[in-house]
């Protein structure tokens, strides 16, 4: 309803002013600057006005109130309730509000809503620009015309072009069937500008009706995809098609809803109640990233002391090294007032991703999860962990790892799925990633994962590893077995073992560990560090694009 | 501060220079010393040349290890602690000098293991052991062992903990004494047949006890005989479990008595005197929760005459060290003998704070062979004290049921209100054994702290009480500062007219947390408005902004929403960053409110209209969700911009699931029996099964009349708090 007040205001200005000409002196002008002016001219440009204000105020509704009430229903809010709860009060901006689809197939001619099935334009977020598309459900049930899928480009193409996010709320039944060719045409040209976007300016999606077919690739494409439970779904083929083509009886919501993207598939990076819960959650999330690949990493005014001392980290870590506990605890109290949002918390959860702010300034936190399978990396958690890592360095955000990981996850189904070059994602985004990178190593960092975990090797700017560290090929057990292969005295082997390596000081020792710290500091040594390497500057070789291993 | 100290030391031993790099002692918040300007012990000596003991081994954990730990430290007395596994880097632990470790987690394996306890002092060296409370400290076989192994026990003789720590023999005693005594049958109870009948004979109510028991475990209440064979049969069973002593007793039930207790100390030269009393009639399923010293109730008189009959019975037995006669005192100040505790006790600080002696100090010389230093003319009672015992429990479920965490934040109100030079201006004391990150685990008592306020009279106290509530930070378990705080600022509380029944009867259908008025409904409701629009302000205030904000489009007044449980209100939001304030309007009224929200800091000290308030921010989300903890409860708060909110009506419901069908474990804890089999029928309010958590039996009932669908644990398993125990159709 915001945009309803800016665009009218000026136009009922102009209107009272229009009906307060005198008409005679009005054509007297006109007169004077043509020759033969048609009798009509003034009812003529009065008309215009009346038929912009129509337009307009038709495009405001959209498909109409009948079908905003049906939206309602179903709660969930409009296209432009969305974009007025998501942006600040008064600041949006409205592109193409006139624009009408071209299709005259079917009878389409003869139904068009001005605007078509999206609403497009600009707007701040805590006073930062944005530029949004929200896709109107409304009109042919938000589905994609050539013109939607215009407008669309429009905004993204400024956006690249200014260097500010885009945030795509989507709800779309799919393409324009009526248009064919023309709505894949639409579609491709919106997966190229993402694309071209990538790396340039932070794109997020936030699903809050369907979305299939096609048009699921955009929010794939795009570095975030929220959804909305129980209202939104995310597949490339519904569940009658699936049945008609495999015989698989699935729901709407098995196979596409909110809880399968954000715990099974790993597609959606988190899931909220409602439209509202998801767009203030995405409003908060916004604050965390630059508007583009040229900014810094956004630094907020910080009210939580720099140096703050945590003395509960100094007991986190449990006694038996077997003992599992909860990285959040780690996490938590270390960043700034404890305000952690976190990417896919349901997905992977044997490593943890997400932002928070140290001394106001964002960074990207990346821990391994001792509470979930031991932390290991596997193939999801690899892949979790990899495209986290590289959204940070697009980005230019700081990274923070705290480590506790016994190693890769062995066994056929990991070697199968192709843990190998999923495990390599991870490995590559370190090693790639130029902004500061700052590693904690709390208890375990075993084999390889170790150097995969942010280490010195790959880069790494600062490594600390607390008390409880134990850097080492691999565990005990395993180590001793090759080691003393056939001794007999294996438990006494395995002791010195522990007695050699159960212990920060080998890594130490050469290195490869920076300093040994208490917990307690911890928070108080990254922030330096921080400000330490805000002049860091890395630059890798010269490249088209490197070949991640996909 | 001194425990991160020697903790440091410990795990950093080898790595030299890492120490002093790492140690930034200003960066404690709230954790600076305060050495106070004056003794706690303002009646007391402590004199180091009096030869005692060089080393002592303490046979306990927790708070009291600490206490005892800090008195052999002024002495210049050794300690060794003794602890468990999971013990290992707890607060009693790093205090003490020594440390051995004498066994597992579960207390039978560890702390109540008085063979492993004997060869630790040996292996130390330690020449007396002091038991604190619990575990072995009324155990006479334990005593009887140190004696034979020439190792002094801090604590009574023998003969005095065997003729008073049993109930039976301790009212013959005090018969004898001439001390007053509740009437009862003499003798053990047989069985639960035997109970109900000598219930019929004394009189419905009556209270089945254990005879070994002690601080509330194993004692039920019967009103009926049903209840009599049911409180028979589970005391007996927690008194087995507990104590190894399944010997009950049974008698007369007082109704509405104050339960107020004499402490006493003794020596071995026949000398006695009593520290005046404490009230302890705030209590829960007959554990204490909050105790003062003096009781409001006693006059001189009966002070005197109490006291009198407690150093007689003392005498009697040659009683040598610190006790507590507890007495039931009815409303025409009758007082009844109960028991007697020999050893120290939980609330023995505020004897200490009002009468401004070292308890621990006297046990000591007493046990060394001393003759008390003071006479019954010396003890004073100098200004009031209470103790509030913070526990992790929820103290919506039956007044308290444990909880089990680990201390994510944890900051004691010690600097809440300045300590002043004198005590007579009031302090605060924290005795406790844990800090922030300690986990609180089901083996053990959960107390998290004794919390002691000293001033010069009980309003005073009182109000320092409250003060220290209000800044006191918990988080990550459940804890019972919502009830505390709501009981002192309790009319009948403050005015002192209580008794053991008092949360019953103040709180008829259980504490529901604090009940707000209209009034403080709306400082709520400014302080939540405040705080959103502390957030957003700060949310737009970039430092290093590159783009976009030339325009700004953010409001002058805010128009807001908060929604809380059971209320609603619009209100306006005004930032007047120049004055320090904020506007907050409602209704018409107009408040100021101070701009003081630090969202960094859990406590919030805030001025609404002039009057100032203490609350704390115990959570919040970008959403403008927020729990705020005021008058002790916490309240979960929403805050929406007016124009997001006229859209939350939109939102569809999100279903709750019923579980009225399902029996629920109340708190963690090990599934003792269970009464039922799947397919069995099942009336509402019928027993279904039994869980043992820190040593309390707890009887679950059916919710429902139905069958038995599914039980989803077998007895002897440990089970989580909410897990599904058992569903019925």
């Amino acid at each position: 309803m915001y945009a309803m007040r800016v665009f009218l205001r000026p136009l009922q200005g102009l209107k009272s002013r229009s009906s307060a000409f005198n008409p005679l002196s009005c054509s007297a002008r006109c007169q004077s600057t043509q020759v033969s002016p048609p009798p009509d001219s003034v009812a003529q440009t009065l008309s215009v006005r009346h038929q912009i204000d129509a337009r307009r105020r038709q495009s405001l509704i959209g498909g109409g109130q009948k079908r905003i009430d049906t939206q309602h229903k179903k709660g969930k809010l409009t296209a432009r309730e969305r974009i007025h709860v998501l942006v600040d009060p008064g600041s949006f901006v409205e592109y193409d509000a006139f624009v009408e689809h071209t299709c005259v197939n079917f009878g389409m001619e003869n139904e068009k809503y001005p605007g078509d099935s999206v609403v497009t334009g600009h707007g701040q977020i805590n006073g930062r620009t944005v530029y949004i598309f929200s896709q109107d459900f409304t009109v042919f049930g938000g589905s994609l015309s050539s013109i939607h899928a215009k407008k669309i480009c429009k905004i993204m193409d400024q956006a690249i072009l200014v260097g500010a996010p885009v945030i795509g709320l989507n709800d779309s039944g799919g393409a324009r069937i009526q248009e064919g060719v023309d709505s894949l045409a639409g579609y491709a040209d919106i997966f190229q500008r993402n694309v071209l976007a990538s790396g340039v300016v932070p794109q997020i999606s936030l699903i809050m009706g369907p979305c299939a077919g096609g048009a699921v690739y955009s929010p794939a494409l795009t570095d975030f995809t929220f959804m909305v439970r129980d209202t939104s779904y995310l597949f490339i083929t519904g569940p009658d098609v699936v049945k008609q083509v495999t015989g698989e009886v699935v729901t709407q919501e098995e196979l596409g809803g909110a809880k399968t993207h954000t715990t099974v598939s790993g597609v959606a990076h988190r899931a909220f109640d409602n439209d509202i819960d998801a767009l203030l959650n995405v409003r908060s999330f916004f604050n965390f990233l630059p508007l583009s690949n040229t900014d810094a990493a956004p630094k907020r005014a910080s009210v939580d002391p720099w140096e703050r001392a945590v003395p509960s980290l100094d007991t986190v870590v449990p006694l038996q090294s077997t003992a599992a506990y909860n990285m959040l605890d780690v996490i938590g109290p270390i960043v700034d007032e404890s305000d952690f949002f976190e990417i896919m918390p349901d997905y992977a959860k044997n490593i943890i991703v997400g932002f928070a702010r140290m001394n106001g300034r964002t960074v990207g936190i990346v821990g391994n999860q001792p509470k979930v399978a031991a932390g290991c990396l596997d193939i999801n958690a690899s892949v979790k962990g990899a495209r986290f890592v590289r959204f940070c360095d697009s980005f230019n955000i700081p990274l923070i790892t705290f480590v506790d990981v016994p190693g890769f996850l062995p066994g056929t189904s990991q070697e199968y799925d192709g843990i190998i070059r999923h495990g390599a994602k991870i490995l590559y985004a370190y090693a790639e990633a130029t902004v500061p990178k700052i590693t904690v190593i709390t208890r375990k960092a075993y084999g390889g994962a170790y150097d995969v975990m942010s280490s010195k090797h790959l880069r790494g700017d600062i490594n600390y590893a607390w008390p409880t560290a134990e850097v080492a090929v691999m565990g005990a057990k395993g180590a001793v077995a090759i080691i003393h292969r056939g001794s007999k005295d294996l438990a006494k082997a395995e002791a010195d073992y522990v007695e050699a390596f159960g212990n920060p000081f080998p890594a130490a020792n050469r290195g490869f560990i920076d300093d040994i710290i208490e917990p307690h500091t911890t928070r108080y040594r990254i922030n330096r560090d921080l400000d330490l390497l805000q002049s860091k500057k890395s630059v890798n070789p010269w490249k088209k694009h490197g070949n991640i291993p996909l | 501060m001194r425990f991160l100290l020697v903790k440091n030391a410990k795990i950093l031993s080898g790595l030299p220079g890492t120490l002093a790099s790492v140690w930034r002692p200003a960066t404690f918040p709230g954790q600076r010393i305060r050495w106070r300007t004056f003794s706690l012990y303002f009646n007391d000596h402590h004199d180091p040349s009096e030869p005692l003991f060089d080393k002592i081994l303490i046979a306990n954990r927790g708070e009291i290890a600490c206490r005892i730990i800090k008195t052999c430290k002024t002495l210049g007395i050794k300690t060794v602690a003794v602890h468990s596994d999971v013990d290992s880097v707890s607060m009693h632990v790093a205090m003490a000098d020594e440390a051995v470790c004498i066994g597992t987690a579960q207390t039978a394996d560890s702390y109540l293991r008085w063979e492993r306890i004997i060869q630790a002092c040996k292996d130390t060296g330690a020449q007396a052991v002091h038991p604190g409370y619990g575990f072995l400290s009324e155990n006479t076989d334990f005593a009887k062992h140190l004696e034979q192994e020439k190792i002094t026990f801090v604590g009574p003789n023998s003969f005095a903990i065997n003729a008073l720590g049993d109930k039976i023999h301790s009212k013959e005693l005090a018969l004898k004494a001439k001390v007053n005594c509740i009437p009862g049958f003499k003798g053990e109870v047989k069985d639960a047949d035997h109970c109900v009948q000598l219930a019929r004979e004394i009189g419905y109510p009556v209270m089945v006890k254990a005879s070994a028991g002690g601080g509330g475990k194993g004692m039920r209440i019967a009103w009926n005989d049903t209840e009599a064979r049911d409180g028979y049969r589970l005391s007996q069973q927690e008194a087995k479990s507990s104590f190894a002593d399944d010997r009950m007793l049974i008698e007369k039930y007082i109704e509405e008595p104050r339960h107020i207790e004499i402490q006493l100390l003794g020596d071995k030269h026949g000398n006695a005197v009593y520290l005046n009393e404490r009230e302890c009639s705030i209590q829960r399923r007959n554990q204490k929760v909050i105790e003062e010293a003096p009781s409001p109730f006693v006059d001189p008189d009966l002070r005197k005459k109490m006291g009198e009959q407690a150093v007689s019975l003392a005498k009697a037995v040659g009683y040598d060290s610190a006790g507590t006669i507890e007495f039931l005192v009815d409303k025409h100040k009758n007082f009844y003998f109960l028991e007697m505790n020999t050893r120290l006790q939980v609330e023995h600080p505020i004897t200490e704070s009002i009468t401004g002696v070292d308890i621990v100090y006297h046990m000591l010389r007493s046990a060394k062979g001393y003759p008390l230093k003071m006479a019954q003319k010396d003890v004073q009672i100098q200004g009031w004290a209470f103790e509030a015992r913070v526990y992790a429990e929820d103290p919506f479920k039956s007044f308290g049921l444990p909880s089990v965490g680990r201390l994510k934040v944890y900051k004691e109100p010690v600097n809440a209100e300045p300590l002043g030079k004198v005590p007579s201006s009031g302090y605060i004391r924290c005795d406790t054994g844990i800090s922030e990150g300690s986990e609180i685990s089901l083996y053990y008592d959960p107390m998290i702290c004794k919390l002691i306020t000293v001033g010069k009279d009980r309003q005073h106290a009182l109000n320092l009480l409250t003060n220290a509530l209000d800044n006191y930070v918990i988080r990550g378990v459940t804890h019972n500062i919502p009830l505390l705080r709501d009981i002192v600022t309790e009319e009948k509380f403050v005015k002192g007219d209580i008794n053991t029944n008092y949360l019953p009867t103040v709180y008829p259908d259980g504490f529901k947390g604090k009940q707000l008025t209209q009034e403080e409904r709306t400082v709520l409701g400014a302080v939540a408005s405040c705080l959103f629009i502390t957030d957003r302000l700060r949310e737009r205030n970039f430092l290093n902004s590159t783009q976009g904000s030339a325009h700004s489009y953010d409001e002058s007044t805010h128009k807001l929403h908060v929604k809380g449980a059971d209320f609603e209100e619009a209100l306006t939001v005004q930032h007047q960053q120049h004055a320090g304030k904020f506007i907050v309007g409602n209704n018409g009224n107009k408040y100021a409110v101070s701009d003081t929200i630090n969202l960094a800091e859990n406590v919030i000290n805030i001025t609404v209209s002039g009057k100032k308030y203490t609350l704390q921010l115990v959570s919040k989300d970008p959403v403008g969700r927020m729990e705020l903890q005021f008058l002790g409860s916490v309240f979960p708060l929403n805050v929406y911009r007016e124009d997001v909110y006229k859209y939350l009506h939109l939102m569809p419901e999100k279903k709750v699931a019923d579980t009225s069908r399902f029996v629920l474990a109340p708190m963690p804890g090990m599934l003792k029996s269970i009464a039922v089999k799947e397919g069995d029928l099942v009336s509402e309010g019928m027993e279904v099964c039994v869980i043992e958590a820190m040593k309390m039996q707890n009887s679950l009932t059916a919710g429902v009349t139905g069958k038995v669908k599914k039980i989803h644990f077998k007895a002897g398993e440990t089970v989580g708090d909410q897990d599904v125990l058992v569903e019925i159709e």
